[in-house]
């Protein structure tokens, strides 16, 4: 079967002081070839740790991985990611971060320089090639991440918060372009973000985790990503359902961190 | 120790009681408890009297010693508020002059708020100019410099010819009046050897000859018809002062019943000694004697002598030739292994155990505390400075190669996983270029350090290098190469810190942007 399935993933740890933290709980999700995941959720909710771990930067504690049919154990260039920021290598320029992956492989420079050239004109970088990433601002470094990973072509695209440290007009535009590569890659996409308007926009599906254990709270099937490919994600916003669902989600989420509050409360 | 004990003395000295501690072998046969009676005014210590005796000691000096370094602070202030004043001028009048000069009006001067905001401060060069101008001219004023015009020496030693009178007096009460030709001589001037007329009386003219900064002393009867010895003779009056004076007149200790006098004659003050001659002084004036502050030019002079012909048969080429082959050789060879030592330490919990206790314990001892170490297990030649300056290196390139990995953000090597990349790649492309920055701080605190390691460990022992120029020197007194020495030491140091700034930009153009 081709796709990604987590089953029954549960993760937990030990603390020095003796207790421990159930980090994640029994979550399970099955993502098919091309499929695009937001995950949402409180600060605490386990989605950093349920990436890292579908990276394979963590090993679970229980359940299982299982993508195109076999299970993950580790890293591997199948499973890309694409962080917040820092994760750019300042002493290479543009090129040669972008041409990392197929470099490393040991792939001859007249086999991907051509689609490494295309990812850059893509992400609208056709003008920036020879610059060293720290000349750029941080709107470019992430079109230069985006287009690393896809340089690699892995079957399935981790974004940890990609967006969450540009400002918001850039953040609009780089909303429109992870639709587009989506769409034009067909490339499974799982993307961990604290912006409900984003993970709306472009989520085709949507999970709500809750913390302590972090859990899969609520699952939703969205229309807006299909839509934002093909309109203006301005246009998309104004659907009346958008404004519900956001709605519905914010509150969903704020009951949490009140939930969280009431019950350091209690403790304090 | 087995048969030793500690004994505390006590015993009078100059009617002041003292006691002391003193560690005594116990002789063959006998023991503490039988046989051993400790010598008179002695007792056996107890722990406690041992321990409150060597605190008790140790603090009483050290107060005394607070004392003294407290008291030459002291003396030090006025001058420091002095300078402090000069600079404060300085920048009164510059600000004076500079509201009259055309204004730059880039961004920083723009900013208002400079008190506080470290990045609208910048160094003022003519601040820069003025000070290291001041020390320069404080320098040539003090040492009567060619360099700069004369009315801005402090007051010179007088060198030259003058002349005083003094009246003697014999045994009836005649008196006779005589006069003394001084002639004060430059450092190395040939002897003149005036001869002067005897005059008429009985106390005849004298001369004197004294090299500059001595004194001499002048034996004004040894030409005269009457002598203090044989005739009883005495000096009562200096250029027409009169004083009551008589070195004969002692009491039955034989100390003299009357002070002898001093007289500022203007170019130098005569003192009538204990035997009734008089001791001359020409003014030293307030200029430093080239013993302890050659001045510039005669620096500059010894410079070009000794870098065309060397000092104690060793070019100047070979002195520093050899200290920085030492730098460069220990300095490298540090590098080498404290690198990968550091990279080691920074990607194995194995080496991070193995090695920790070593390098945390090695890293405070300063490589000057290993010199005797080295000397005794290399002796003084070549292998033992270098292995000192390896030592020097080692532990701060290791600790900054360890430093530089664990600086590196986990997103980039997880990055790198995710993109395929193996562990030695990871290695190859991620940790040793990020580390770099972090590696060229440490190679130029290495330099550093290096260097004054160097100088210090030739200065206790060495065949040439420019550390062992200067002691060599010291040992002659030949203070204008000692500073010569010091001006090279600190310019070699500084080239060499701004050669690896100039290679860290260079090389490492990324630093401080990821």
């Amino acid at each position: 079967m081709n796709g990604l399935s987590i089953q029954g993933l549960s993760m937990r740890f030990e603390l020095p002081n003796g207790g421990h933290v159930q980090a994640l709980q029994d979550v399970s999700i099955d993502l098919k070839q091309g499929e695009l995941l937001s995950v949402l959720g409180p600060s605490g909710c386990g989605k950093t740790t349920l990436l890292n771990i579908v990276a394979g930067f963590l090993a679970q504690t229980d359940g299982k991985l299982i993508l195109n049919g076999h299970e993950i154990a580790g890293p591997d260039a199948e499973r890309g990611m694409v962080f917040q920021a820092g994760a750019l290598f300042e002493w290479m320029s543009v090129r040669d971060n972008v041409s990392f992956g197929p470099r490393m492989a040991g792939k001859k420079k007249a086999d991907y320089m051509g689609n490494v050239d295309h990812l850059l004109d893509v992400v609208g970088l056709q003008d920036f090639k020879e610059k060293m990433v720290y000349e750029l601002s941080g709107g470019m470094q992430q079109r230069v991440a985006l287009a690393r990973c896809l340089a690699n072509d892995p079957d399935v695209i981790l974004m940890d918060e990609p967006l969450g440290a540009l400002d918001a007009l850039t953040r609009e535009k780089m909303q429109s372009l992870v639709l587009k590569l989506w769409k034009e890659t067909g490339k499974t996409i799982i993307l961990i973000t604290h912006s409900v308007e984003e993970a709306l926009l472009l989520g085709e599906r949507l999970i709500v985790m809750a913390p302590r254990p972090g859990r899969i709270h609520k699952e939703y099937n969205l229309p807006f990503a299909e839509l934002g490919v093909h309109a203006d994600l301005r246009e998309v916003k104004k659907h009346p359902d958008f404004g519900t669902k956001r709605d519905e989600i914010l509150n969903m989420i704020w009951d949490m961190e009140e939930e969280i509050m009431g019950r350091t409360g209690e403790d304090a | 120790m087995a048969g030793t004990v500690n004994l505390v003395c006590t015993r009078e000295r100059l009617g002041e009681v003292v006691s002391q501690l003193r560690a005594v072998t116990i002789p063959e046969g006998q023991t503490l408890e039988a046989g051993f009676t400790p010598p008179s005014g002695c007792e056996v210590a107890s722990t406690w009297e041992i321990i409150s005796f060597q605190f008790g000691t140790l603090f009483s000096e050290l107060w005394t010693e607070t004392g003294n370094v407290l008291l030459g602070a002291l003396n030090a202030v006025p001058y420091l508020a002095g300078y402090v004043g000069m600079v404060l001028l300085f920048m009164v009048f510059w600000r004076a002059i500079k509201t009259l000069l055309t204004p730059t009006r880039d961004y920083t001067s723009l900013k208002t708020v400079t008190f506080g905001d470290e990045s609208a401060v910048r160094s003022e060069t003519a601040a820069s100019i003025l000070s290291v101008g001041l020390i320069f001219v404080i320098w040539c004023s003090f040492t009567g410099s060619i360099l700069i015009p004369k009315f801005m020496h402090l007051p010179a030693p007088f060198v030259g010819q003058e002349t005083f009178t003094y009246t003697a007096q014999d045994a009836d009460g005649n008196r006779d009046d005589a006069t003394v030709r001084v002639d004060v001589l430059k450092a190395g001037e040939d002897s003149i050897n005036a001869e002067v007329d005897a005059g008429d009386g009985f106390a005849k003219n004298d001369a004197v000859e004294i090299t500059v900064y001595r004194s001499e002393i002048v034996a004004w009867d040894s030409n005269d018809d009457v002598t203090r010895r044989d005739d009883g003779a005495r000096i009562v009056a200096i250029n027409g002062q009169e004083f009551e004076f008589d070195s004969s007149l002692r009491d039955d200790e034989g100390n003299l019943t009357q002070t002898p006098p001093t007289f500022d004659i203007g170019f130098a003050n005569v003192a009538v000694t204990d035997r009734g001659t008089l001791n001359v002084s020409p003014n030293q004036g307030w200029q430093m004697q080239p013993l302890y502050l050659p001045a510039p030019e005669a620096v500059w002079f010894r410079f070009i002598e000794v870098a065309k012909y060397g000092y104690q048969n060793v070019y100047l080429t070979v002195h520093l030739g050899f200290s920085l082959f030492r730098v460069i050789v220990g300095f490298m060879l540090g590098a080498a292994i404290g690198i990968p030592l550091g990279y080691a330490m920074g990607l194995s919990n194995w080496f991070r155990g193995w090695f920790d206790p070593i390098v945390e314990f090695m890293r405070p001892v300063p490589p000057l505390a290993l010199i005797p170490l080295v000397i005794i297990w290399f002796g003084i030649g070549e292998v033992g400075k270098i292995f000192l300056l390896f030592l020097a290196a080692l532990w701060i390139m290791a600790i900054a190669a360890r430093a530089g990995v664990s600086g590196v953000r986990i997103t980039k090597v997880h990055a790198a996983y995710s993109l395929g990349a193996s562990k030695w790649q990871i290695l190859r492309h991620v940790i040793i270029p990020n580390s770099l920055p972090e590696i060229f701080t440490g190679a130029r605190v290495a330099m550093g350090v290096c260097w004054g390691t160097v100088v210090a460990a030739e200065l206790v022992a060495a065949e040439e290098g420019i550390g062992k120029m200067i002691t060599t020197a010291s040992k002659f007194q030949s203070t204008d190469i000692i500073l010569m020495g010091v001006i090279i030491i600190g310019v070699v140091g500084f080239g060499i810190d701004m050669l690896m700034r100039m290679a860290e930009r260079r090389l490492v153009p990324w630093k401080g942007k990821g």
